[in-house]
């Protein structure tokens, strides 16, 4: 009895994930990322001429579970028409019986990368109220993406900040109009974990349990949603994402940073970070606008609702905002000053 | 607040303040009112000025630039028309218009465009 290398079986796999899309309008190009349900390839739309990407699912199957996931999602992403939010094009069967959608291809880097060569604090927290537009823009649609992380955000080559990855989003108001913040009973996802080429990174890994009702990412999940209590996730548990990815983007780790590590976290943005990420749901910001809110109040200057400020901080927050203001007005006085000292002896 | 209208209150504040320390110089303390009533004019036109121009041109150095040339030709005049204290008003005159130049440029709102 003969077996196969592993390189051969691995390139058997390949050649099985490759989807057959004769009779379609696009042609393969290559293959970008694989995720839980499926694959994702570039494809050229031979009608318009134009790059997309395909997700296609592992196995053909066009009335399963994955099945009517991959469309659920579809049909999500479909509504949420947003210059955050990848838009899709097209949804379908291929001739191989697996079902995919095309969605726009995006050129650009994933946010862990991009935020390598971003160094400035002020554009790193522009990101972040780029995502909590998108972010606020689903949730009004009734819809919680559930795995925010940076390997689910990417930004494109002229700054364009995309949402991906809605393969976990609950509808909160399905169809989505069966009710103000009803909860969909077919939108509680089983997960699988996603395979990844670097698998001991945390941020990478979505976790599931043996019943497959907690999902997300460890680091970037809410407690309750580690808990898998999704009957009750309201917009809140995306709050303690977003938490989590504003102290990645401002310290490179999605957990508070022990005392003893000394974080050099800003005061005010730090208590935003906390407050996002409060264990209790109650404790967090009650909607994005409001986190959104707190941040750009700190752009600009302004005292965040989330930190309640010394006398020595506030005095240090006004010296930073009217820095140049302060300085002329100390010229002027010190060339006063020295003009009644040595022109009128 | 507009540009214009905090170019004209921090232009007369400072133009005020400006003329008021005229009193530590006693050769001139007897014409204090009248060198504060010309301090604060010469304080209202330069921040009037400077947010006409902060209106038209949206740049903080040009805006410094254009204080400070406009503080300058006013306390030049006004020191033209005294014969004298050339150093002690044109200095603080220049700074004033630098202050109300970058002031209007920074502080400033612009007018939001017109809806029809």
């Amino acid at each position: 009895m003969k077996f196969l290398s592993d390189s051969a079986l691995e390139r058997l796999r390949d050649a099985a994930e490759v989807p057959d899309l004769s009779g379609t309008r696009y042609r393969l190009l290559d293959r970008i990322a694989r995720g839980g349900m499926g694959v994702v390839f570039t494809a050229e739309d031979e009608n318009l001429q134009r790059r997309v990407a395909l997700k296609v699912l592992d196995v053909p199957a066009t009335d399963g579970d994955l099945a009517n996931r991959l469309l659920r999602e579809a049909r999500v992403l479909a509504a949420l028409e947003h210059p955050g939010i990848v838009p899709v094009h097209d949804v379908g069967t291929l001739a191989d019986g697996r079902v995919f959608y095309a969605m726009k291809f995006v050129e650009g880097k994933r946010l862990d990368k991009f935020i390598e060569t971003v160094a400035s604090v002020p554009d790193r927290l522009r990101i972040f109220l780029r995502i909590c537009d998108a972010v606020a823009f689903a949730h009004a649609r009734g819809v919680l993406h559930r795995d925010l992380k940076p390997a689910n955000i990417m930004v494109g080559p002229f700054g364009e900040v995309l949402v991906m990855d809605w393969g976990l989003a609950k509808i909160l108001r399905a169809g989505f109009s069966r009710g103000a913040n009803q909860v969909d009973p077919d939108a509680t996802v089983f997960e699988k974990p996603k395979q990844s080429a670097s698998a001991g990174d945390a941020t990478e890994i979505s976790v599931v349990t043996g019943h497959g009702t907690v999902m997300g990412t460890p680091g970037y999940m809410s407690p309750e949603q580690a808990r898998g209590d999704v009957e009750h996730l309201d917009a809140r548990c995306d709050i303690y994402s977003l938490g989590a990815l504003l102290r990645f983007l401002l310290t490179g780790r999605p957990e508070a940073a022990s005392p003893s590590n000394g974080s050099r976290l800003d005061k005010s943005l730090a208590a935003i970070c906390n407050k996002a990420t409060a264990d209790l749901p109650a404790e967090r910001y009650p909607s994005v606008q409001e986190i959104s809110l707190d941040v750009s109040r700190y752009l600009d200057g302004l005292a965040v609702g989330a930190h309640r400020e010394s006398l020595f901080e506030k005095a240090g927050r006004f010296y930073r905002r009217y820095r140049f203001f302060i300085l002329l007005i100390t010229a002027y006085l010190a060339m006063r000053v020295l003009i009644l000292l040595f022109m009128h002896r | 607040m507009n540009k214009v209208l905090l170019g004209l209150l921090l232009g007369a504040v400072l133009g005020a303040i400006d003329g008021g320390s005229a009193w530590f110089t006693p050769a001139v303390r007897a014409q204090i009112v009248g060198i504060i009533f010309g301090s604060t004019f010469k304080g209202l036109i330069a921040g009037v000025a400077a947010g006409i121009f902060a209106r038209k041109v949206n740049s903080v150095p040009l805006g410094i630039l254009f204080g400070l040339a406009v503080g300058f030709v006013l306390a030049f005049i006004v020191a033209y028309l005294q014969h004298g204290y050339y150093l002690e008003i044109i200095l603080p005159g220049s700074i004033v218009g630098m202050i109300v130049g970058y002031a209007t440029q920074r502080y400033g709102a612009t007018p939001a465009p017109a809806t029809h």
